[in-house]
C-alpha cells in the first residue's frame, strides 16, 4: 500500500504558500498524554489528579458523559493559518463531530471526542504547530487580541506580536501551573474594539511621548459575579509589559482564594482587598520582578520572535473601479451580494484593502467549510490568515476590494455567505446543554435561532439595528458573555406553575471596548419566548427612538434610567413586556416549557463544573 | 502452488521479464499469476500489473450506470445492492462464477463510496470462501484524479466453476452478539459516527468511527495508526472484535478490514448491522442528557 498518493491540491496558484508553524505544541506531550490516559483506565491515576492532568492539556470533561471530552485547540491572537484550518478540519472529521466550534476567547473547540482519541487530536495539532497545553485549568488561558489589530485605524500599533510573545512566555511557565484560578489576558487594537476590561490583565495599545506602551486594566471579568477592569496607571511603556504581567500573576498566585472555587479569580481578590490597595501591591511587585528577574528569563520574551517575515503585507492597492455599496442602504430585497457587502465587509487603514467577516451560528463550522475557507484565504487574502473572533466568526483581512466578488462566490459556493456578521443578527451563543456540565439551558441552539429568525426578518439590513449585540450563556457563568450585550441573556430553571421550564434571565446596556461596562437585569423571560421579547423590544423602539438614536443607544438609556419618550427606565419597559413572557399552562402550550432541541420535559440537569481544576 | 507476496517494483521488473518472454497474451489460465495471493488492500501499482497480465479480476461495486460511464479496465460490474439481493449463499456464488471468477483467482475491488461499499462485497465474497480479495486502496474518483487509466468498454468473461465454501468464522449474527458481553475477551465495535453512537448503541459497544480509517485519499490509514488507535482504547490485537454498523455492513465492513490490516486476526462482521439489532428489539444504550446534535453546522 502506497502512502504517498495525496490529491491535496490545495495549494494556490499567486499567494505563496504559508510555512507559518508557530510551534506551540510538542510532540512528547501527546505521548504523554495517551500513556497517562491508559493509567487512569487501569486505575493507577486518580479521578482528581487525572482532571488536574487532563484540564492543563485542555481536555474538558463533556457533559455528563466523562469518557468524552471537548478539545480546546488555543489560538494565540486567534491568528490561524490555511494549513491549521485544514489539519482541524479533518481532525473533527475523524475523532469529533465533524464540525468545529469558535469559541468567545478565539479558542477553536473540537466536542465529544473520545478520551482516548485526545493524543491523536493533539498528535495532529503538533504537526501545524497548535496546542491545547493549558487551555483550561489553573492556568494562563489562551490569550486574546484584537482581531483588527495591525488593520484598525484607531490603534497606536499592532498589538498581535505583543500578544503572542505573552502568551509563549507564560505557556508552561513555572510560575503559572498552578495558580488559584484560571487567568485571562486580552489584548486590544484601541478603546472601541476588543475586550481589554473583562479580562485578568487588559492591555489596549497607546503610544506617549513616540514611546509605544500600554493602557493597562486589571481586575475585570465576567462570571457569576463580574467586574469591570481598574487602570493601573496613564501609560505603561512597552519595556514594562511583561514586568507588569509577572507582578500581578505573582500577586494572583500568592493572595489568591485557593479554597472557594466560587470566589477564587483574581477580580475577586482586587474587588476584597480594595482596588488601591491592590494596585499599590501591583507596582511594588513590579519594582521587584524588575530588579530580580534573570536576563535569561526576560529574554524569554521576544516580541520581535512573533513578528514574522508574514507582516511585511503588500502597500495600499488604489481601487480600479469604485468598490459597491459598502455605505449604500440594503434592504431585504437587496442582492444578496450587496447585503453581505454591507454587513460583513470593513475598510481596512491600508487603503485599498478589507477586512471579510464569515457568518457562523454560534461559531460552528463543518469540515467541508473549514476547508474551502482554508482555500479561499490562501486565494484572496494578502496576508493568507484567519483570525477568530470572540463573535464566533472568522475575520478574512487584506482582501483586496477586486477581490471581494470573487470571494463572496467562494463563500456562498459552501454556506459560508450569510450576511449579517457585524449586526445584530450574529447572535453569540456559548456551547451551553449540547456539551457543556455546567449549561442549564440549549443556549447555542437559541443563538442559531436567533441568527436565523432575524436574518430571515431582514434585521441584519437595518443600520439602526446594527450595533446592537445579542449574547447568550446557557448558565450565570458568561462563557456567552452575556454582560457585555446589548441584550445579554444568561439561563437558567423557573418554576412555572407546577412546572419547571427553560428560561433566561435578560440584561440589558452592556458593552465591549476599553469603556465598557456589564450589563444590568431585567427579567425572566422562557427560553420560547426569546425572539418574541427581542421583536417586541425593537418594535417599542421604532414606536419611541429619536430619528438617528441606535437600538443599542436606546437601550443604554433605558438601561441607565435615562430614557426619554414613555420608556424611561428598565421599570418601565419590563411591565410593557411582561406579557410577551407569560406561559399558558403546561397542558395548554406543553412545547414552550421544553427547551429548544428537546421533545421531552425539561429538568435542570448540571455536574460538576471543571473551569477549576 | 506458492503464494506470493505483493510484489515490489522488482518484483514488477520480473513480471515484465515474463512478457517479454512470449506469452500468448491469454493469461487466463497461467497458474503463477492466479495463485497470486493478495494482501488485504491491493495498490494501484500492483493492480496496474495484475490488469495488464490479465490475472485478476477487477470488480466495481458502484452502481450499474456509474460502471457504464467509465471503470478501471477490466473490470466487472457487480453493485453492491445485488449482492444484498442475494440472501443465498448458492446465488452469490452464481454471481462469482457469472463473473468468471474461479477458486483462487485474484480479485480486486473498488467502489467510489470511501472504499465501505467495496469492504462490504470484499467480506462477501470471503465468507463464501473466495479468501483471495482484496480492496483496492483507493476510490475509483481518486483513480481517476490520479489519471490512471479507465475504460468504457462493458467486459464478460466466460462463466467459471466456484466451490462453495462458507467462512462462518468471519461473520455474527444478533444471538451471537447477545452472548458477547459476558465475555471480556470479545469486543464489539460501532463504526457509525460520533453522535449517531451517542444516541443509541448496542450495550457495551466501543465506537471507532469510519470517518477515523481513511485519510488523504487513501481508504486506510497506515496500520500502525489504526493499530495505535486500538491500543489507546485499550483493546488487546488478541482479543475477537466484531464491528457493526447502522444498516447493512458497509461502514464496519470498512472498520472489518482496518482490523484486519491493524494486525487482528479474529474479526467478525455483523452483517445485519444495528438496523436488525433495533427491529428484534434488543436492548440499547442511550444518552439523551445533551443536545450535541445542535454542534453541527448542516
Amino acid at each position: 500500500m502506497k502512502n504517498n498518493i495525496s490529491t491535496d491540491n490545495s495549494q494556490h496558484k499567486s499567494i505563496p504558500h504559508s510555512v507559518l508553524n508557530p510551534q506551540w505544541g510538542k510532540e512528547e506531550e501527546t505521548e504523554v498524554f495517551a500513556q497517562k490516559v491508559k493509567l487512569y483506565r487501569q486505575g493507577k491515576i486518580s479521578d482528581d489528579d487525572f482532571r488536574r492532568f487532563r484540564l492543563q492539556h485542555g481536555a474538558y470533561g463533556s457533559r455528563l458523559q466523562m469518557n468524552y471530552s471537548m478539545v480546546r485547540i488555543k489560538i494565540p491572537s486567534g491568528e490561524m493559518t490555511p494549513e491549521q484550518l485544514e489539519k482541524i478540519a479533518s481532525l473533527s472529521e475523524a475523532f469529533s463531530i465533524g464540525s468545529a466550534h469558535v469559541s468567545t476567547r478565539q479558542n477553536i473547540q473540537l466536542h465529544w471526542v473520545q478520551l482516548e482519541d485526545v493524543s491523536e487530536v493533539l498528535r495532529g495539532l503538533v504537526e501545524v504547530g497548535l496546542t491545547t497545553r493549558e487551555a483550561c485549568g489553573n492556568t494562563v488561558r489562551n490569550v486574546m487580541c484584537s482581531h483588527f489589530a495591525g488593520v484598525c485605524s484607531e490603534e497606536a500599533f499592532d498589538t498581535t506580536p505583543y500578544a503572542k510573545a505573552i502568551a509563549r512566555f507564560f505557556i508552561r511557565n513555572p510560575m503559572c501551573q498552578n495558580l488559584p484560578r484560571k487567568f485571562k489576558i486580552n489584548f486590544a487594537c484601541c478603546n472601541k474594539h476588543g475586550l481589554a476590561r473583562i479580562a485578568d490583565i487588559g492591555l489596549v495599545s497607546a503610544i506617549k511621548d513616540d514611546m509605544k506602551g500600554f493602557k493597562i486594566y486589571l481586575g475585570g471579568g465576567l462570571g457569576a459575579a463580574s467586574f469591570i477592569g481598574h487602570s493601573l496607571e496613564d501609560f505603561t511603556p512597552e519595556d514594562r509589559m511583561l514586568s507588569t504581567c509577572m507582578a500581578t500573576i505573582r500577586l494572583f498566585d500568592r493572595h489568591g482564594n485557593r479554597e472557594n472555587m466560587a470566589r477564587n479569580r483574581m477580580r475577586y481578590l482586587v474587588h476584597e482587598m480594595g482596588w488601591e490597595k491592590f494596585q499599590k501591591m501591583v507596582l511594588k511587585e513590579r519594582s521587584i520582578v524588575e530588579m530580580t528577574t534573570s536576563y535569561s528569563t526576560s529574554k524569554l520574551f521576544n516580541v520581535k520572535a512573533e513578528e514574522d517575515e508574514k507582516r511585511q503585507l503588500p502597500k495600499s492597492v488604489h481601487l480600479t473601479s469604485k468598490l459597491p455599496m459598502l455605505n449604500e442602504q440594503v434592504t431585504q430585497q437587496s442582492p444578496s451580494y450587496k447585503r453581505w457587502l454591507h454587513t460583513n465587509v470593513v475598510p481596512q487603514k491600508q487603503e485599498g484593502y478589507f477586512t471579510v467577516f464569515v457568518t457562523l451560528g454560534a461559531g460552528d463550522i463543518t469540515a467541508n467549510q473549514l476547508r474551502v475557507l482554508a482555500g479561499s484565504i490562501r486565494e484572496f487574502s494578502a496576508e493568507s490568515t484567519a483570525r477568530n473572533t470572540p463573535q464566533q466568526n472568522f475575520a478574512i483581512r487584506y482582501v483586496k476590494g477586486s477581490d471581494l466578488n470573487d470571494f463572496y462566490n467562494t463563500l456562498a459556493s459552501i454556506g459560508l455567505a450569510n450576511p449579517g456578521a457585524l449586526t445584530i443578527a450574529s447572535a453569540v451563543g456559548c456551547s451551553g446543554t449540547t456539551s457543556c456540565n455546567l449549561a442549564i439551558t440549549n443556549s447555542h441552539r437559541l443563538a442559531k435561532e436567533v441568527q436565523r429568525k432575524f436574518l430571515e426578518l431582514g434585521f441584519d439590513t437595518d443600520d439602526l439595528l446594527r450595533d446592537s449585540t445579542i449574547k447568550i450563556s446557557g448558565c450565570p457563568n458568561s462563557c456567552g458573555q452575556h454582560e457585555i450585550a446589548t441584550i445579554g441573556f444568561f439561563g437558567g430553571a423557573s418554576r412555572i406553575g407546577a412546572a419547571m421550564a427553560p428560561t433566561y434571565t435578560m440584561l440589558f446596556g452592556g458593552s465591549d471596548g476599553e469603556f465598557g461596562e456589564l450589563g444590568k437585569a431585567v427579567m425572566r423571560v422562557p427560553a420560547k419566548r426569546v425572539i418574541d421579547t427581542i421583536r417586541k423590544i425593537i418594535d417599542l423602539y421604532k414606536q419611541e427612538h429619536d430619528n438617528t438614536e441606535t437600538l443599542n443607544q436606546w437601550i443604554n438609556k433605558i438601561a441607565a434610567g435615562e430614557g426619554k419618550g414613555s420608556i424611561k427606565n428598565i421599570e418601565n419597559i419590563k411591565a410593557i413586556l411582561l406579557p410577551v413572557t407569560q406561559l399558558a399552562s403546561i397542558e395548554q402550550d406543553p412545547e414552550s416549557y421544553r427547551d429548544y432541541g428537546n421533545d421531552v420535559k425539561f429538568s435542570a440537569k448540571t455536574a460538576r463544573g471543571e473551569c477549576a481544576a | 502452488m506458492c503464494c506470493l507476496k505483493a510484489p515490489t517494483k522488482e518484483q514488477e521488473g520480473a513480471f515484465n521479464l515474463k512478457k517479454e518472454k512470449g506469452s500468448d497474451g491469454n493469461d487466463d489460465n497461467n497458474n503463477h499469476y492466479i495463485n497470486f495471493h493478495l494482501p488485504i488492500i491491493c495498490d494501484v501499482h500492483t493492480l496496474q500489473t495484475l490488469i495488464q497480465k490479465k490475472t485478476v479480476r477487477v470488480v466495481d461495486v458502484r452502481k450499474e450506470e456509474d460502471y457504464q460511464q467509465e471503470h478501471i479496465p477490466t473490470a466487472v460490474s457487480i453493485p453492491l445492492a445485488e449482492i444484498l439481493k442475494k440472501d443465498n449463499p448458492q446465488e452469490i456464488i452464481n454471481i462469482l462464477q457469472n463473473a468468471g471468477i474461479s477458486d483462487n483467482m485474484p480479485v480486486v475491488i473498488y467502489d467510489d463510496t470511501f472504499g465501505a461499499l467495496a469492504a462490504r462485497v470484499t467480506w462477501t465474497f470471503q465468507y463464501m470462501g473466495h479468501t483471495n480479495t482484496a480492496l483496492l486502496e483507493m476510490t475509483f474518483s481518486h483513480w481517476k484524479n490520479l489519471g490512471l487509466q479507465t475504460e468504457k468498454k462493458i467486459n464478460i468473461f466466460p462463466r467459471t466453476e466456484h466451490a462453495l465454501n462458507v467462512n462462518h468464522g468471519i461473520h455474527a449474527d444478533a444471538s451471537y452478539i447477545e452472548t458477547v458481553k459476558e465475555q471480556p475477551n470479545k469486543i464489539l465495535i460501532d463504526s457509525r459516527e460520533r453522535l449517531n453512537f451517542l444516541t443509541e448503541h448496542i450495550p457495551g459497544a466501543k465506537n471507532i468511527p469510519y470517518t477515523m480509517l481513511g485519510s488523504n485519499g487513501s481508504i486506510f490509514r497506515k496500520a500502525e495508526d489504526i493499530k495505535r488507535f486500538i491500543e489507546n482504547r485499550g483493546i488487546s490485537a488478541d482479543s475477537e472484535i466484531i464491528t457493526y454498523c447502522g444498516s447493512v455492513g458497509t461502514l464496519s465492513g470498512l472498520a472489518y478490514y482496518a482490523l484486519k490490516l491493524a494486525g487482528v486476526k479474529n474479526v467478525k462482521l455483523y452483517s445485519q448491522s444495528f438496523r436488525e439489532w433495533k427491529s428484534l428489539g434488543k436492548p440499547k444504550e442511550e444518552f439523551k442528557d445533551a443536545n450535541y446534535w445542535d454542534l453541527s453546522a448542516e
